[in-house]
């Protein structure tokens, strides 16, 4: 146990979806060992998730909340994970993410992103939420970046569309959410400092 | 009058004075999905209309693209 993940135990973060972003961004906070992190979507892993998302081929069909808790539980078991099975809406975002520091947004659709983003902004004003906006694609590295608006930070190149051409693949949505994840660890340790 | 969007300064002739939607109008905002913030405080789709931007404001425009 080092002096970072001493500090890190105490935190909490709330993922709101754990697709390509979400379940990449979580293992990577389960790795450093954060303390708490709970979880919610309403998906099931698919075998084109496979591609970017951090599931294994037998757990196809399982609920993916179930599926994250117990591959973060093969990689370090010390970190609680809450996982919520549910379609998130307003009132479900602050219920469940009320003991949160900080909260990613990391859901597939615009309107969903809207609606968490608006629902923290007007209704949780003292939490962090780091978003992932823009992840389609590959390559141009340097148009991948983060943006800070008081309390929200963007990370992703905040405009490429999903798209035949632009798939959601491994690196990039990897990069976002590990952005997403070293962003998150930057507001706890630098700014929230408990 | 001039204003600062998405952290750019920008320069708008047409009024003095505009709502959200006038704004999306002049910068050829067509995305159905945008968080918009006026000098911090956030404004919800319904008060797009009665939502005002003056000379000097800060304007958040957040495009919601798909893909997590």
């Amino acid at each position: 146990m080092n002096f970072l993940s001493e500090k890190l135990k105490k935190y909490c973060i709330g993922i709101a979806g754990v697709g390509g972003l979400g379940s990449n961004c979580a293992v990577s906070l389960a790795r450093i060992g954060i303390g708490k992190i709970v979880i919610a979507d309403y998906d099931i892993v698919s075998k084109s998730d496979l591609n970017r998302q951090y599931y294994f081929l037998d757990q196809i069909k399982e609920k993916k909340v179930l599926a994250l808790k117990e591959n973060i539980s093969k990689i370090n078991p010390d970190v609680e994970i809450y996982a919520y099975d549910l379609k998130l809406n307003s009132d479900e975002i602050i219920k469940i993410f009320k003991d949160c520091d900080v909260i990613v947004e990391a859901v597939d659709l615009a309107e969903t992103k809207q609606m968490i983003i608006e629902t923290v902004l007007s209704q949780m004003p003292d939490k962090y939420i780091v978003s992932g906006l823009g992840i389609a694609g590959y390559g141009k590295n340097i148009e991948i970046k983060t943006r800070k608006i008081d309390k929200l930070y963007i990370c992703g190149d905040e405009k490429t569309e999903i798209s035949e051409i632009n798939p959601p693949l491994a690196p990039k949505v990897g990069i976002v959410a590990n952005m997403q994840a070293n962003q998150v660890i930057e507001i706890v340790l630098d700014i929230l400092k408990k | 009058m001039k204003i600062v969007l998405n952290n750019r300064e920008k320069e708008i002739t047409e009024k003095n004075e505009l709502n959200v939607i006038e704004l999306f109008e002049i910068m050829r905002f067509t995305f159905p999905n945008i968080v918009v913030k006026i000098n911090g405080e956030l404004v919800k789709k319904q008060d797009y209309k009665t939502s005002l931007i003056k000379n000097g404001d800060k304007v958040d425009a957040i495009h919601m693209i798909s893909g997590g």
